[in-house]
């Protein structure tokens, strides 16, 4: 099993990545490798077994529904790349 | 007549009413100015973590009950990724394959008849920010006061067969939700919207057709409009020949036509994976006992009980349902005053007519269940008029002031003494003696005429229903 | 000795003997920053803030680079995050600071901890202080270079696969990787969720758990934070291994393990037979598939809690000239491509794919599957043993430049580190001897959740009878 140069293109859009025709062969390539090393994976039986999303169980954490102070609009907008009237400025989105 | 069968499902988002937002401590609140309810969390910044807002959770829990549903003993929050200006992390956490609820249904009153509406499924989720588009055209603004705001998501099954159908389970679902106390279920505000999946297939046909996604509908009057819309769309496009393609479009209640959206992804890789900053929860049977215990009366049941403990019409009962806040004030007014069904008859009618003109709500009128009470004992008293009664409450919702005091100030106080109205329909019966001719060769009816000049004479004070009476007994030979 | 040699211990030592002042050790450090870091270039940034030096415990300390911090620029060592000054202080960042550390700056790391070696920094690398053509390890490489250095008294680093620990090996300190859930994630720019955590590098097992105290403990804001009380871990530095059940896997003389460090590890189980352990051999058999699970769980976390890098809100973005798809997409696709290392972009992409429809099950569900095995195995050899020893890595520090261009082999040197973090189990390493050609050798111990306790006793009791950790770097 190995990736395509097809789903290299499907996967670079999807996490909004731009890979150049020019560097796309190499990209592929380095996929490639490391995808055919994990087949190993496959060989194991798993069929019984159940998948560990949290390594320490740990269960049902919440919090009070109580309101804490939140940052000003100057403090939420000091990091802004752009900002405009109070808002995050970015490029007109067309729907 | 269609030769074919519509088949809808409805998707409902609702904004949960909790103090907190789902996943930080900001005040979960409308309308403050862009970017002054936000905290690093919400805003997505580097380094940050969920907490889940244990109201929320309970608030999943109570919207699953009222929906008949399973509440799951075990569930988990999932990662919804995609990329949009609004949505800070790059995903969404929303609930994938263990939500709060499941395999719930809903009864609808649609028509005369009534059905059941399936509920698949009721999830917890984050809202997103708020995108809008600069006035300079150039680009556009993004306000992320409303991202993490709880959501609920209700998934129908495709139960409903008409755009009516829909309408109705609509509205049966806001006023169920609104007894809960969950949510404000206003679509106008934003604290609930409805996405609507349709299809059409030839009646007796089992496999589904081919369903559009409507979204971008903004009423419920403009979700049957958007639908009738969409039915006729696609049985044209099937009696031309054509396949209905599926995609979503988006609604435009100015041209009341669906338009394809313009951008082409329309089918999103969400890539759903447990969030791993999140831990799995277990609701114990006892939490889902005691939410159950603890839930109201619910829309269905609170009108039987007013059919057979009050005795009230299916009209006024429904009338009263239809608001939490109008039934409560009932149940109160009732306590007070034997004759229910005259308390119906008052809310339903002059109540409902002064909230409707003075485009308040209940709690904003200058009325208690008490001073109903008063104003209609008053009335029953014959203190004053029915019609005289309802100026009366005009008067006091007015001026804030009791029936009482009203009556008393203004001099409203009717005439029922005997000896007052007998020398008043005396001077009438004298003036108008062709008039009680009639009435003495057997058309009783005509009395209504000396009643008229007796109030009239009286300056409408007398009371009417004593007029007749007296007038009646005193051509009769007393 | 010289002030900037000491260690923490000693350091707070003088102070409350009013020998020393806490402003006079941390211009001291200044001062050798200033001499040596030129060669070493553990430092990105220097904290621009003047820490109090009025607190309990003013050591000073260098931080990582993806450890949250007001008012100091954190970039992940990337320069998606160029300008980035985080509005709040991470938990650890919060205990540091109340407990009276004094920050002495910012330290280098791999680009968003993806590495093994420091070398995909877009600062470019830092060099090991005991070999300058050598790399220091990754991805905490700024972190152990700058403490062995004696650039900082000790330092804070992350581990999601081994970059706490197996850096500390490559410079000769130590380096502590504890339970999961153990230190707060909270303001910890995440590379992996599940596998995270904070830990210390230090010069030494005493300062280990000083820091240890300081950085532990429960925190609301971390909903995998645990609420376990946090002992004094100085109580646990005791000398005496007597009747401890030490585990050694047979899976641990793996092909391609440095036959120097193979020497130095096995001369280490000698010296605790000869003070009482008790030696076994254990298994852990699904230790072949630890790295394959690894790099598909993990990425898949990865290039998820990398999306939020988008350029929208913070940091660095780009447009195109002009206009490729639309202006929103060319946004994201710019910033991301121009500001993300071809290794960010690799995991990424990976992760991307082991998450995407059709993959889900064949890749990220059946990798947590085998984490689960791998689980089991420890907790298997936990009911006999009292801690597992490994090799930390399974070479000395590589020649910069050497496994660039090899991920894969880059990746296989995580062998021995990664189990910790899938099974969420402390792990610590310490310096267990040198190679012919000077450069340190690091062996690890593994203990149960939240048995740090095991693992400082059974670390303090070597170091107390070896003089590995007193050698320094010739700088």
């Amino acid at each position: 099993m190995s990736i395509s140069k097809q789903d290299v293109k499907y996967i670079a859009a999807l996490a909004r990545i731009d890979v150049p025709e020019a560097q796309l062969d190499a990209m592929t390539k380095s996929l490639s490798d490391v995808v055919q090393y994990v087949e190993t994976l496959q060989k194991l039986d798993v069929s019984n077994v159940k998948p560990t999303s949290h390594a320490v169980p740990v269960g049902n954490v919440w919090r009070q529904d109580q309101v804490k102070t939140s940052l000003t609009n100057q403090e939420a907008l000091a990091i802004a790349v752009e900002a405009k009237e109070g808002s995050f400025k970015v490029p007109l989105v067309i729907e | 007549m269609s030769q074919f069968e519509t088949v809808i499902g409805l998707e409902v988002h609702l904004q949960l009413s909790t103090k907190t937002k789902i996943f930080c401590s900001c005040a979960n609140v409308f309308g403050c100015p862009p970017n002054t309810n936000v905290c690093p969390v919400c805003l997505g910044l580097p380094g940050t973590l969920p907490v889940l807002n244990h109201q929320a959770l309970l608030s999943g829990i109570k919207v699953g009950l009222a929906l008949n549903a399973q509440i799951n003993e075990f569930i988990k929050f999932d990662r919804k990724n995609y990329y949009y200006p609004d949505l800070p992390k790059g995903y969404q956490i929303s609930q994938f394959d263990f939500p709060v609820a499941k395999d719930g249904f809903l009864n609808i009153k649609t028509g005369n008849a009534e059905k059941r509406i399936g509920i698949k499924r009721a999830h917890l989720e984050e809202d997103a920010g708020k995108l809008v588009h600069d006035a300079s055209g150039s680009c556009s603004l993004v306000d992320y006061n409303r991202t993490g705001t709880p959501l609920i998501e209700i998934v129908t099954e495709a139960d409903m067969r008409s755009p009516q159908e829909a309408y109705d389970y609509l509205n049966t679902l806001k006023l169920t939700l609104q007894y809960l106390g969950v949510s404000d279920c206003d679509m106008e505000k934003g604290s609930l919207r409805c996405d609507a999946n349709v299809s059409i297939r030839p009646i007796g046909q089992k496999e589904l057709g081919t369903k559009t996604e409507l979204k971008n509908i903004n009423s419920f009057k403009a979700v049957k409009t958007a639908l009738e819309y969409e039915v006729r769309r696609h049985e044209q496009v099937i009696l031309a020949g054509g396949k209905v393609v599926q995609e979503t479009l988006l609604w435009n209640d100015e041209k009341a036509i669906t338009i394809t959206m313009r951008s082409k992804e329309q089918a999103h890789d969400y890539r759903y994976f447990p969030d791993p900053d999140l831990v799995p929860f277990t609701i114990d049977y006892k939490v889902i006992d005691s939410v159950r215990a603890e839930l109201p009366e619910l829309p269905q049941a609170k009108f039987q009980r007013f059919l057979s403990q009050y005795g009230l019409s299916d009209y006024d009962a429904n009338i009263l349902v239809a608001d939490a806040a109008m039934s409560h004030f009932f149940e109160e007014a009732a306590k007070e005053y034997p004759q229910a069904k005259k308390i119906a008859n008052w809310m339903g009618g002059p109540v409902l007519m002064e909230l409707n003109h003075r485009k308040l709500a209940l709690n904003e009128l200058k009325l208690t269940p008490k001073s109903l009470v008063a104003l209609i004992a008053k009335v029953e008293e014959g203190v004053v008029s029915n019609l005289a009664g309802k100026e009366v409450l005009t008067m006091m919702l007015d001026e804030g002031k009791s029936a009482e005091q009203i009556i008393q100030e203004k001099g409203l106080a009717q005439v029922s003494d005997d000896s007052a109205l007998i020398a008043i329909i005396d001077e009438v019966i004298a003036q108008n003696a062709a008039v009680v001719e009639q009435i003495k060769s057997g058309k009783p009816a005509a009395a209504g005429f000396l009643v008229g000049q007796a109030m009239k004479k009286s300056g409408g004070k007398a009371n009417p229903k004593k007029l007749n009476e007296l007038i009646t007994r005193r051509i009769s030979g007393a | 000795m010289s002030l900037y040699q000491l260690t923490s211990h000693a350091l707070l030592d003088l102070i409350k003997s009013r020998q020393v002042g806490a402003r006079d050790a941390y211009i001291a450090v200044q001062e050798r920053i200033k001499a040596v870091d030129p060669k070493v270039k553990a430092y990105v940034r220097m904290a621009t803030v003047q820490p109090d030096f009025t607190g309990a415990l003013p050591v000073p300390i260098a931080i990582k680079d993806n450890l949250c911090t007001k008012q100091e620029e954190i970039t992940c060592s990337s320069r998606i995050l160029k300008g980035f000054r985080s509005p709040y202080d991470a938990g650890v960042i919060e205990r540091v600071k109340q407990s009276g550390g004094t920050i002495l700056g910012i330290v280098n790391m791999d680009e968003f901890a993806f590495g093994s070696s420091c070398e995909t920094s877009c600062y470019g690398p830092t060099f090991n202080p005991w070999n300058l053509q050598c790399v220091p390890g990754g991805s905490s490489g700024g972190s152990a270079a700058s403490v062995a250095a004696d650039e900082a008294m000790w330092a804070l680093g992350s581990d999601t696969g081994g970059s706490i620990r197996q850096p500390a090996a490559f410079c000769g300190i130590v380096g502590l990787k504890p339970t999961y859930g153990r230190v707060s994630r909270y303001g910890l720019i995440a590379f992996a969720s599940s596998l995270d955590q904070i830990g210390p590098l230090t010069k030494d097992v005493h300062d280990c758990a000083l820091l240890m105290n300081i950085i532990s403990g429960y925190d609301e804001r971390d909903s995998t934070s645990v609420n376990e009380p946090v002992p004094d871990y100085t109580k646990a530095l005791v000398n005496d291994v007597k009747g401890l059940r030490i585990g050694i896997p047979k899976e641990a003389f793996v092909d391609g393990l440095d036959p120097e460090v193979r020497k130095s590890v096995e001369d280490a189980l000698e010296l605790y037979k000869k003070l009482g352990a008790t030696i076994k051999e254990v298994s852990l058999p699904h230790t072949p598939y630890a790295v394959a699970t690894y790099y598909i769980v993990a990425t898949a976390e990865a290039s998820s809690n990398l999306a939020r890098f988008d350029g929208v809100r913070f940091g660095a973005r780009k447009q195109p000239t002009q206009v490729r798809k639309n202006a929103l997409v060319d946004m994201y696709e710019e910033t991301r491509s121009q500001g993300f290392g071809d290794e960010a972009k690799r995991r990424i992409m990976l992760g991307t794919y082991a998450l995407s429809s059709g993959y889900y099950d064949a890749y990220y569900l059946r990798g947590q599957k085998v984490r689960t095995l791998i689980k089991n195995d420890l907790d298997e050899v936990f009911k006999d043993c009292d801690c597992v020893l490994t090799p930390t890595s399974p070479t000395v520090a590589f020649k910069v430049g050497e496994k660039v261009s090899d991920p894969l082999s880059m990746y296989l040197s995580d062998i021995y580190t990664i189990p910790a973090n899938l099974a969420g189990i402390p792990a610590i390493s310490i310096p267990c001897g040198f190679s012919k050609s000077g450069l340190p050798i690091g062996m690890q111990l593994m203990g149960k959740a939240f048995d740090e306790e095991m693992l400082l006793r059974v670390s303090y009791t070597y170091e107390q009878n070896t003089e590995w950790h007193l050698k320094k770097p010739n700088l």
